[in-house]
């Protein structure tokens, strides 16, 4: 199988860990990954601020980058959507979906001794729907312990330039998160999105909380 | 209808410092989104039900014309006045001329988000004609001054004290318990005499049934069918998009409403009338007030499938945080967002279909399946046509340019970490820091990463 990595503007520029992790955990699990060197951005960020011609375009520009692999994955659920249930391209997959859904695998052989908790993203659950593909992959690390957030299935107020648009609802939203995920008692909170945990973590952080925020392919990329 | 005052932005600034409104909001929500979950629950065939009714909407939507001369002759034929009314002034000038016509100088009123829409109680009163609100939340606000800042629950931004003592202040003097079963005891003795005395009655409709002519209304109350058995005459307004095409469509929205509106199997009060009996009047007023616009566009106009249930208020993080005020419109939350910016304008309303996450759980629970994140993008489309400023137009096709080749984001990216430490102080970014920390771009990128590999 060919496998592509797609990275994500947001992932290439922020969280090149993710990147990484998600290239270490394919590989483990034997694939060879390639990275189109000329990827950028799927176009989302144009699509949900009202600029729907210059992402159909950065859309068609993905199609060719991607043009000829048997997958796409990506270590982001939203960007994933997007290119997927808004654009039609069959072949994307998010990572944990790719592993659960696709491979059919749940133990990646990672080993993570900590408490963790996790926060479903909203296009995690409601655009590409991943089910719970990233709870199984979680319950099979070895020495994690999963510790459920209350009200797991409410946004983190992240959307986009909504958080800056909108910065004050966006910030009273993160900071109940922040609460939910304190209140856990965990070490770390993880997602599917570095979107979404840029919002967390930039609000953990803020609030000198303990808690770190982890994209799930770092997880499942330590041994 | 009434364009918002002020950008959601503003407005949600403001609401949002309201601590006590957010908690009780908060709590409010939650209890209403968790009975809710709890009795679509136990329905095996929901997503069947939200298929139909979404189906049975899109059908009236695409003969509306068709279907809306099949209820005016319905209801001429068992009786009734039908007048068709381009906006609010003609919706209230029926009305109006109604009550005069009959010599009421007042008017009971049940609970109607439309007749709230075109502002009927305001311009009866320019008339001398005096309108009183008979749902006890609406009586509430009406006592007040106040508007509605929920679809369900108009006050539930008021709490029982701040009632006691407005009812002591109006309509109960004395009254010291802020116990509930008190609060609408004084309500009911004040409101019972208004009952008995009004000549004329107004409603709304949750449906209008195309085949018979028959109107339907759903409540909790009883104060609803009050205002429709006690007054002689009964005037009823209702938006086009109320109508469903037969008596038995009716069978699919009685499950949706109230199992998505207050989370009940069944609402305690469900009335049902067709035309008028002997020495009683009837007259529907068929309100078009921007609806013919919002048809004409064919992804916005899935909003007029909406039955009104608030299922999307309760389980939306925004509305959850800012409440209803900050919509500045009767429509709030996410059908809001939608519905308003297309019946008064875009350009008048340019920053609501911004006012979400796009998180996307108001269409998870839509018993219409209104699909509110699609139209939220669609309408942000249009409001960038219309509204966007050139700095924003012009950083947006900057970054579209940088996005369109990899040696330009390459340098953007080595651009932006020599920026970092400026940059979070400037422009959009010190948005984001006021609040909340931004992770420091590493020192080396994936795709740098990658080529070294």
């Amino acid at each position: 199988m060919r496998v592509a990595l797609f990275v994500t503007c947001i992932g290439d520029t922020l969280f090149p860990e993710a990147g990484r992790a998600t290239v270490s955990v394919l590989e483990r699990l034997g694939h060879d990954v390639a990275f189109p060197s000329e990827q950028t951005c799927c176009g989302q960020m144009h699509l949900n601020s009202g600029y729907s011609a210059e992402a159909d375009r950065l859309a068609a520009r993905f199609r060719s980058v991607f043009d000829g692999f048997d997958a796409i994955v990506s270590p982001s659920s939203s960007c994933a959507g997007t290119m997927r249930e808004h654009y039609g391209v069959e072949n994307v997959y998010e990572l944990s979906e790719f592993l659960v859904h696709r491979l059919g695998v749940e133990d990646v052989g990672a080993r993570f001794p900590h408490r963790v908790t996790y926060h479903a993203t909203c296009h995690s659950l409601r655009v590409t729907k991943v089910g719970d593909a990233p709870q199984r992959l979680l319950q099979g690390v070895d020495g994690l312990e999963l510790v459920e957030l209350s009200r797991p299935r409410e946004c983190c107020g992240f959307g986009g330039t909504f958080s800056i648009k909108n910065a004050d609802t966006s910030s009273a939203m993160l900071a109940d998160k922040c609460a939910d995920v304190e209140a856990t008692g965990a070490e770390y909170c993880t997602a599917l999105d570095g979107s979404c945990l840029l919002q967390i973590g930039g609000g953990l952080s803020r609030g000198r909380s303990g808690v770190r925020a982890i994209h799930l392919a770092e997880i499942l990329a330590s041994t | 209808m009434r364009a918002p005052a002020e950008s959601f932005p503003a407005a949600a600034r403001r609401e949002l410092a309201n601590v006590q409104l957010r908690t009780n909001l908060r709590k409010a929500t939650d209890t209403i989104r968790d009975k809710r979950a709890r009795v679509v629950g136990e329905m095996p065939d929901w997503e069947d039900l939200r298929d139909a009714g979404r189906a049975i909407k899109a059908d009236l939507l695409a003969h509306l014309d068709d279907y809306l001369l099949q209820f005016e002759e319905a209801v001429q034929a068992a009786g009734g006045h039908v007048h068709w009314a381009r906006d609010a002034a003609e919706a209230n000038a029926v009305v109006a001329d109604v009550a005069r016509s009959h010599g009421a100088d007042e008017v009971v009123k049940m609970k109607s988000l439309t007749t709230d829409e075109i502002e009927l109680n305001d311009a009866l009163a320019e008339h001398g004609i005096c309108a009183t609100e008979t749902d006890f939340a609406e009586l509430i606000l009406q006592l007040d001054g106040d508007w509605s800042s929920h679809i369900l629950v108009p006050a539930i931004h008021r709490n029982r004290t701040e009632i006691r003592d407005l009812f002591a202040r109006t309509i109960a003097p004395g009254i010291v318990s802020d116990d509930p079963r008190d609060l609408a005891e004084a309500a009911r003795l004040y409101l019972r005499e208004k009952f008995l005395a009004a000549r004329v009655g107004v409603s709304g409709a949750n449906f209008g049934v195309a085949e018979t002519g028959t109107i339907c209304i759903v409540e909790s109350e009883g104060n609803g069918r009050m205002c429709t058995t006690l007054p002689r005459v009964l005037v009823t307004v209702l938006g086009i998009e109320k109508l469903v095409p037969t008596f038995a469509d009716l069978e699919v929205f009685l499950q949706l409403l109230p199992r998505s509106s207050t989370g009940e199997r069944m609402n305690p009060y469900t009335s049902l009338w067709t035309g008028a009996t002997e020495g009683q009047e009837l007259h529907v007023v068929l309100l078009d007030n921007g609806r013919t616009r919002v048809l004409a566009d064919d992804v916005g106009r899935q909003a007029l499938h909406c039955i009104r249930c608030s299922a999307c208020l309760n389980v939306c993080p925004v509305y959850s945080r800012t409440g209803g005020h900050a919509y500045g419109s009767v429509y709030p939350g996410p059908i809001g967002a939608i519905l308003t910016p297309q019946l008064v304008g875009i350009e008048n309303a340019a920053s609501l279909p911004f006012a979400s996450s796009l998180c996307g759980a108001c269409y998870e629970v839509c018993p219409v399946k209104i699909d509110i994140p699609s139209v939220l993008l669609h309408l942000r489309t249009r409001a960038v046509s219309a509204r966007a400023g050139r700095a924003e137009r012009a950083g947006m096709g900057l970054v579209a340019w940088m996005f369109s080749g990899r040696r330009r984001f390459g340098a953007a990216q080595r651009l932006a970490r020599l920026a970092q430490p400026f940059a979070l102080r400037l422009g959009p970014l010190a948005a984001w820091t006021r609040t909340r920390d931004l992770k420091p771009m590493p020192k080396e990128t994936f795709g740098e990463w990658w080529r070294k590999r």
